[in-house]
Order: C-alpha cells, then sequence, then structure tokens
C-alpha cells in the first residue's frame, strides 16, 4: 500500500468522544467520495471500536485512545485504534458473536460481528495488561470522476 | 433525542440524532421511566429520524424487549433502514420483537 493521505488522532477515553472519531474518520475520507452506505460502514465500525476501548479497556479510568487512518489511490481505507488498557486475555472467544464481559451495562456482544460484517478486515491483537490494537480495512470503490489526488 | 406519544397502551417512541453507547445511556433512563409511568403494554421504537446506530441499539432494545416481557408487554420497532436491519439481523432481533414497516 502505497499511502497518500494519513491521520493520526488521540482523544481523551469518555463516552463524548464517540461521535467525535466517528466524525473525524469521515471527514478525513471525503476526498475518496465514499458513497453513503461506505461511509455508514466505516462510521459504525469505529463507533464499535472506540466504544470498546473506552468503555471496556479503561472502564471509567483515565486513559487516551489513539486512532489513525490512511488510504492509498486504490482507495483502501486502512484505519488503527488502540488503547493501553486492560487488554483481552482470549481474543478470539471475544470476537465471538454475543460474547460480551459486560453485565451491568446493556451491551450484547456484538461489537466484533458488527465490525467483521461492515469492513473487508478486522485484525485484533491485545496483550492482557497493556492494550489493544484494532486494525481494519476497507476498499472504497472509487468512481472515475473522484480519484483522489496523487501528490 | 427522544418524543413519545402514547395511544390506548400503546408507547411509541421516536428517537433521532444518533444512538450509540454515550446516548444510550440517557434514552434509557428516561424510557424506562416512561413504561412504568405509562404502564404501556407494547412499546414501539421508530427510527425514522435516527441518523446512526450502532450495536448500542441492539442493546437498548434487547433490554427493552426484557423488561416489556417481565410487565407483560411487547416491543416492535419501525422504521428501520437497510443498514439498521443489517445490524438488527446480525443479532437476531426480530426473533424477538416485531419489526413493523
Ligand atoms: N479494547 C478492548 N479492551 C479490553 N477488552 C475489550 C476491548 N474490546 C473488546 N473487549 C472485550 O471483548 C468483548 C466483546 O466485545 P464486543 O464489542 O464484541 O461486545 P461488547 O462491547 O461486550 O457489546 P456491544 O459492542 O455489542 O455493545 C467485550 O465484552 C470485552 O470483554
Ligand atoms: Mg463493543
Amino acid at each position: 500500500m502505497s499511502v497518500i493521505n494519513e491521520m493520526r488522532l488521540e482523544f481523551t477515553a469518555t463516552s463524548e468522544n464517540e461521535a467525535f472519531a466517528r466524525l473525524a474518520v469521515s471527514g478525513f475520507m471525503l476526498p475518496l467520495d465514499p458513497t453513503m452506505e461506505e461511509l455508514a460502514d466505516v462510521k459504525t465500525a469505529v463507533s464499535e471500536a472506540v466504544t470498546n476501548a473506552i468503555i471496556h479497556a479503561y472502564a471509567g479510568k483515565p486513559g487516551m485512545v489513539h486512532m489513525s487512518a490512511a488510504y492509498d489511490g486504490t482507495g483502501e481505507l486502512t484505519i488503527q485504534i488502540v488503547d493501553h488498557g486492560c487488554g483481552i486475555v482470549d481474543v478470539q472467544r471475544a470476537r465471538q458473536p454475543f460474547f460480551t464481559t459486560s453485565d451491568s451495562e446493556e451491551r450484547s456482544g456484538m461489537g466484533f460481528t458488527v465490525m467483521e460484517s461492515f469492513m473487508d478486515g478486522v485484525d485484533v491483537t491485545s496483550v492482557p495488561g497493556e492494550g489493544t490494537t484494532v486494525r481494519m480495512s476497507k476498499r472504497i470503490l472509487l468512481r472515475d470522476d473522484a480519484f483522489p489526488q496523487q501528490a | 433525542m427522544l418524543c413519545f406519544e402514547t395511544k390506548k397502551n400503546t408507547l411509541t417512541v421516536r428517537l433521532s440524532g444518533e444512538l450509540d453507547h454515550s446516548a444510550a445511556k440517557d434514552i434509557r433512563r428516561e424510557l424506562d421511566a416512561l413504561i412504568v409511568q405509562t404502564d404501556a403494554r407494547k412499546l414501539v421504537f421508530d427510527l425514522k429520524g435516527l441518523d446512526f446506530m450502532d450495536s448500542s441499539g441492539i442493546g437498548l432494545v434487547i433490554g427493552r424487549y426484557k423488561l416489556m416481557k417481565r410487565r407483560g408487554g411487547s416491543v416492535a420497532v419501525s422504521g428501520t433502514d437497510a443498514h439498521i436491519d443489517q445490524i438488527f439481523k446480525m443479532a437476531g432481533l426480530y426473533q424477538l420483537v416485531e419489526r413493523l414497516a
């Protein structure tokens, strides 16, 4: 992937920033002229990953969420969401539909399933006690009139 | 944002704006008070006005389904777009709540 645009953001792990993260990614991918559907897919996946960092990784304790994104000239978009929170002991289990460790809040355990359905690829690496990295990719179909400007 | 209307035993709740984890917390509190207050037998979520929803919407609807069931009532959803439908179907939600046009 030869990146033609990239961005990095760092924000407090607080639920107000869920909307901010979605908006930031929408704005960043705008030059790719995504369809409403592609935009909704990416916003939803980002919302899931960022919400997980806020409510599971830090669970109310102070911390920062790191989000970065990049795309290349073919419309391949990658997004990475990193936290330095509690980490996930068994990632494969966590990714199962309906698996949740939260019972006080009304979580459905469908976050990872939603990310997988709306993105082309989802990769999760986690170290208990150190944090979690979620890497997602999606090919945004380029329309003739909307090829991003190559530098 | 939440608007509501009651007709006979039915409480219809119109949600607008974005339904994420942050918004769901407030909606849940308001809605549970309304359910008790109106003593509704049927709760209808009208989601036509939603601009965004993630898996928090599943939690919100299933949570109300459980509450209404305990109270001897039921839940339905209406005004779902293709995106919301896809999320609800992933969770098998339409096995629990009726989907109105
Ligand atoms: N960044 C993270 N740090 C620590 N644990 C995580 C993280 N992301 C996910 N998890 C764990 O994986 C589980 C499954 O996550 P998933 O997003 O699929 O469901 P959920 O967040 O529990 O519910 P939902 O997303 O449907 O509201 C979580 O309950 C949590 O235990
Ligand atoms: Mg989640």
